[in-house]
Parts: C-alpha cells; structure tokens; sequence
C-alpha cells in the first residue's frame, strides 16, 4: 500500500529525514520508535504533505502512485489520515459540522455529491457508539476546551468518520493516563481491517500492549536503524535507546 | 467651493425650510456654528491620525435630496431581516417611506424624529433627551446636529417591551450624482424597558454616498438596549457614525458592529456610565478586501463605581485595505471595582493590508481591574494543515478559520435569524460555501 523509497526531507535547509526505507501492506500494523529528536514525527508530517517540509530526495508513493505533487488536502482524499499530536482547536465549528465539511470536501474531491443528511446522521451515530462517544460531545466546538484524552478520542473519531486507507498515529499515546489509552487504543483495533493500515508512532512501548504490532522499526538520526516484530518493542522498553545508538554508532 | 462652504451656506436654507420658532432651533445654531469653527477633522488630529475625509470633501454633495424617491419592496427586500417580523422605520434618499416602513404607538413610540420634533405630546421626551449625550465639541456630531431634522425615534416606556426587533434602514437610490445625508436617531429605553435594533444603510448604485449619522441611545434603570449595526454598503459609500450612550444603573446596552462593506467607514463609539452596575459592550466582526478603510474609534467613560465594559474587535484584512482600532478607557477616580476588558485581534491575510491598532487607557482610580490586548497576526500555519489533512481544501480551510475567529463575537447575538445572516454574510465575504449548516 505504501512504500518509501530513500526518503530525503527537511525544513529550512536541515535534513531531518536520511534515506528512509518503509513499505506497508494493507492489513498491517506497523510501530514506528525512535527517541526525541530521531524524526518521528516529520516522518508523519511528510506523508500527509506538510508543505514546510521540503523533500530533496527519494518518494512516498501509495497504492503505486507518487505523492510528490500532492496536497495534503489531496493526500486525504486518497486515504491518508494524520492523527495529530497536537489537535489544533476550532472555536465556533462543531465536531459534526466539521465531519460534515471534511467528509462532503472528499466526496466533492471524488466527483460525489454530498452524502445525505439521513445517512451522515447514521454514520455519525454508529461511530460514535462503536467508540463509545457521547452525543453531546458532538456538539462541542472541535477541540476547544477538550482534555487531553478527549483531543486524542476525537482524533480517533475522525478516523472512524474519513475510513482511511492508511492511518498514521502520531505521538497518539502522549499525555493520555492508562484509562484514556485503553480506550483509543481499543477504538484504533475496531477500526482496523485487512484493507487498512496503521503506522503507530511512539516514543514508549506501552501503547504496542494494546495495539499490536506486526512490524517495529527504530529510528535513530533520520534513519531506520533496526525493524523487527513485536518484540523489538520490548527489548528497547528494557534496554532504552542507548544501545541501539551505541549500535549505529559503531 | 467645498464641502464645508456648501453646507454652511446651506444652513440658512435648511432653517427657512424647519420651524424657527422650535427649541431646537437655538441648539441648531449653536451646532452650525462650532462646524464652522472647527471644520472637518483633518489627519492633523490625533484622533483623525489614520483616517483621511479630504477626498470626500472634494466630491460635490447634494445636500437636499429631490423629494420621494421610490421603491419596489421586491428590489430591496433582501437589505431587511425578512425572516421575522419586525417594525421598520425606512428612509429612501434621507426621505421616510411609509410605505416600506412598519412603525407603532401601541404602548411604544417607533417613529420618526421628524415628528418627535414637531409635535408637541413629544415635546418633554426631546427637551430631555435630545442633543444631551450627543458631543457639542465634536465638529462633525455638530454637523449632524444642526442638520438633524429625520432620522428614528424610538421610545419605550417603562416596564415595555416592543413585540419584535426595530430596523432601521436607510437606502439611497443613486438618482443623485451624489448626496449627502444626516440622519438623527434618538433612542430611549425608559427603566425596566428592553429593545433590540438593528440599523443598516445601504447605497443601491454605484454613485457617490456620504453619510454623517447621529445616535443617541438612553438607557435609563435596568434597561437593556441591543444594536446591531451593519455596515455592507457599497464600495461608493462612506459612512461616519457617531453613537453616543448613556447608561443609568443596572443597564445593559451591547452594540454589535459588522464591517463587511463601505469605501470609508468610521465609527465613533461613546458610551457613559451614569450610574452603578453597568454593563456596556461593544463587539466588532471587520471583514475588508478591495481599498476599503475602517476605523473603528471606542470610548467608555467609567464614571461611577462598580461597573463593567466589555470591547472584542477581530478584523480580517484582505488586498489594499485599511482598519483601525481605537479604544480608549476612562476611568474616573470615583470609579472603583470598574472591571474593564479590551480586545482587539486582527488577521492580515494580504501583504498589503494594513491596520493600526491603539488601546488608551486614562486609569484614575485604584481599585479596578482594566486589561487590554492587541494582537495582530496570520492564519495560523499548523491549523491550516490539519484541516488541509482531513480533507479540506486550503482555500476552504483558511476560511473555516477566518469563520472560526470571527465566531465568539457572533455569540452575544440574541436575534438567531440575524446571526445565521451574519454567519451567511461572512460566509460570502470570505468567497465560500462553508459547506455546514450555520
């Protein structure tokens, strides 16, 4: 589904990432670690289009087709999602209005006309149950004054909503207490199909105990330096980042 | 000649036209003769410092307008608040039109000045009010004065309420190369009295407009006044408002400003408080682009103890425009517990967009809590993205956030129809369909 090739990106002159290497098939979970600072989430940033970024080499290409010139607006319609670790606030936008926006904008994108009323109420209801959302949380301006955890479920709302082809989880454990994790953790597993895919980026291996990876990558200094499976996870959970930089650094 | 040449010489012909016996007449006089002392405002002044009427001065006004002029409701119904019921006291070229009006003496008087000033059962509600709030320094309030004939009178009893919201509307035909017009408004909320008005006025071709208004709104004992002013005239059209309020105790008076529209738009914004208790507010949604200029001049005067002032300003600015924002606060020394908030955010979405932005605060008392803020900024980048990153396009996305900054002063708007207008009316401003119900 998605596949990065030697990917070279930064900002302002600054080569973050070096030569990225990453494929993702559809029906995978893959976890991406790394400590601060190793491009994580310029990883994230970069493939759903940020434009400060500049990439000076290499290619994202999903489903066969090269993003380079593609909007992030664009990269959405195609079936990138991007849940954000800072979920910006939008005062005076509900966050049905604002599903309502973004789901007619990719449809209109599509050459669609808008999704009826009818059926966006029932999409809207059966999401939000599946994720166990309340009502009243809809019509609540979009992140203003929301919790730390209530940021991150409505990210993962949005996600039910917009049924992506790829979803990228930035950072999506930072901030939230265990309760809080169980419960997006629990709506991204519901959420996953053999059709889909699910990059987790992470800096703790703690949210990989409720969303299960089959891949784990590290990334060290804008390089994956090491991928295995799950267990990979545990092993830099016990040993830190230390010895993979030890490693590299050799 | 010019402009102020023209209209001192047309005061003499003015006055042979109006009743020199009346009252009013010795306060038309002493008005004329402070214009003519002091002129128009020049850029000199600092309270002129960024807004220039030479130009305007230049353009050969009619002053009189030829009598009744018409129009078909049908062309013009989309200027009014059509989806409810309301009274409306309209004027075509500064003349009334009872036949597009709806005004009532049920319990409630929502007529015209020019009545008020002539008939005699008004006679005690204008030797109380009229002029009382109103500048006597200010040359251009001064102008109006000694013009004010027509305008709207609104008077609400104690303890009343008028059944529905007042427009007040003032079109201009363009059947004149250009015209002047000064309308006088005198509002009274007696106490306990509670009213709502919305006031527009709107050029309906592409000649020349200007408009010198005079309000005076009184807001006696627990009275609670709402005006909502929307300024989306054409591009021909300049407008200098000058409003003025008086406040008793316990009072409520919130003026809404809407600044989509106009060539040149000025708003003197006075409000006093006479009294304890007080709430004044004043909130403002500016929305420019072309080379349009709008320069909105606040002041609160805090004279008692024990009151609040509110003021939340956004502006948008697109192309060549230009905003101001001038919000002065006093507050006397008797006037402790005086809580009073300033706001005033601006966005520059053009390079070439430009707005001065001044709080002043004159803080005599000890006691009180004043605080200010200006801000003037862009569209924030990582907002943009995120909603770019679920699927809204940029152009769509820098307008649900323009919509989004705007929104919290759409608020306090208590007439929903008029809000949902607004809402449309930013919508259309800003050159999208949100694509969401409103």
């Amino acid at each position: 589904m998605l596949k990065i090739n030697n990917l070279h990106a930064g900002i302002e002159g600054n080569e973050i990432l070096k030569g990225i290497n990453l494929e993702v098939k559809a029906g995978e979970v893959h976890a991406i670690m790394g400590p601060n600072g190793s491009g994580k989430s310029t990883l994230a940033a970069v493939i759903a289009g940020k434009e400060e970024y500049e990439v000076s080499e290499g290619s994202v290409v999903l489903e066969g087709e090269n993003l380079e010139d593609a909007s992030p607006e664009e990269r959405a319609h195609k079936g990138i999602f991007l849940s954000f670790q800072y979920p910006v606030e939008i005062p005076g936008v509900s966050v049905t209005n604002f599903m309502k926006t973004a789901i007619n904008e990719t449809r209109k994108a599509k050459g669609l006309e808008d999704m009826p009323a009818n059926e966006m109420l029932k999409m809207i209801r059966e999401k939000s149950e599946l994720l166990d959302i309340d009502r009243k949380f809809l019509s609540r301006s979009l992140n203003e004054g929301f919790s730390g955890g209530e940021k991150k479920r409505n990210e993962i709302f949005q996600l039910a909503m917009l049924e992506p082809k790829l979803a990228i989880l930035d950072e999506t454990d930072s901030g939230l207490d265990i309760d809080a994790l169980r419960i997006v953790a629990n709506g991204v597993n519901k959420l996953k199909s053999k059709d889909n895919a699910v990059i987790v980026i992470t800096h703790y291996q703690r949210l990989l105990d409720y969303i299960i990876p089959d891949f784990v990558h590290v990334l060290h200094e804008g390089k994956i330096v090491k991928s295995g499976t799950k267990e990979l996870a545990h092993e830099l959970e016990d040993k830190g980042y230390d010895w993979i930089k030890q490693e590299t650094a050799v | 000649m010019d402009l102020k040449d023209k209209l001192i010489s047309s005061f003499m012909a003015f006055e042979n036209k109006v009743d020199v016996e009346h009252p009013v007449h010795d306060i038309r006089s002493e008005a004329i003769k402070n214009f003519e002392e002091k002129g128009f405002p020049s850029k000199k002044e600092e309270a002129w410092k960024y807004t220039s009427l030479r130009s305007l001065q230049k353009v050969d006004f009619s002053i009189f307008p030829k009598e009744s002029n018409t129009l078909e409701y049908k062309e013009i119904k989309k200027y009014f608040l059509h989806e409810i019921d309301t009274y409306k006291i309209v004027f075509v070229d500064g003349i009334y039109s009872s036949f597009l009006s709806e005004t009532t003496h049920d319990g409630v008087d929502i007529c015209l000045m020019s009545a008020a000033l002539t008939k005699p059962m008004y006679k005690q509600v204008i030797d109380m009010y009229f002029n009382k709030v109103a500048s006597k320094e200010e040359s251009l309030t001064t102008l109006n004065t000694a013009f004010s004939r027509e305008g709207a009178f609104i008077y609400i009893p104690k303890n009343k309420m008028p059944r529905k919201p007042v427009e007040i509307l003032h079109f201009s035909t363009g059947n004149e190369a250009s015209i002047m017009l000064q309308p006088r408004n005198l509002i009274v909320a007696e106490e306990n009295a509670e009213l709502q008005v919305i006031e527009r006025h709107q050029s309906l071709t592409s000649n020349e407009v200007l408009t010198n208004c005079v309000t005076e709104i009184f807001a006696a004992e627990r009275a609670i006044v709402d005006y909502y002013k929307i300024q989306n005239d054409a591009k021909t059209a300049s407008l200098i408002d000058n409003t003025y309020i008086d406040q008793k105790s316990n009072s409520v008076v919130k003026v809404h400003t809407f600044s989509f529209g106009g060539k040149l738009t000025r708003n003197n914004l006075n409000f006093y408080q006479n009294g304890e208790y007080i709430d004044s507010t004043m909130k403002g949604v500016t929305i420019l682009g072309y080379k349009q200029h709008v320069d909105h001049h606040t002041l609160v005067h805090h004279i008692e103890p024990n009151c609040e002032s509110h003021q939340d300003y956004k502006g948008i600015y697109g192309e060549n425009s230009t905003g101001v924002f001038n919000g002065k606060i006093i507050v006397d020394k008797i006037a402790q517990k005086t809580n009073a908030f300033q706001q005033n955010n601006n966005i520059l979405i053009s390079d070439k967009a430009t707005i001065n932005t001044k709080p002043q605060l004159e803080i005599f008392a000890d006691d009180v809590k004043c605080s200010h803020g200006c801000t003037i900024g862009q569209l924030d980048e990582e907002a943009l993205f995120y909603l770019q990153s679920r699927g809204i396009p940029k152009k769509e996305a820098r307008a649900l956030l323009m919509y989004a900054f705007a929104n919290n002063v759409l608020e306090s708007v208590r007439i929903t129809e008029l809000k949902t207008r607004i809402n449309k009316l930013i919508a259309e401003k800003l050159g999208v369909r949100l694509g969401f119900d409103l």
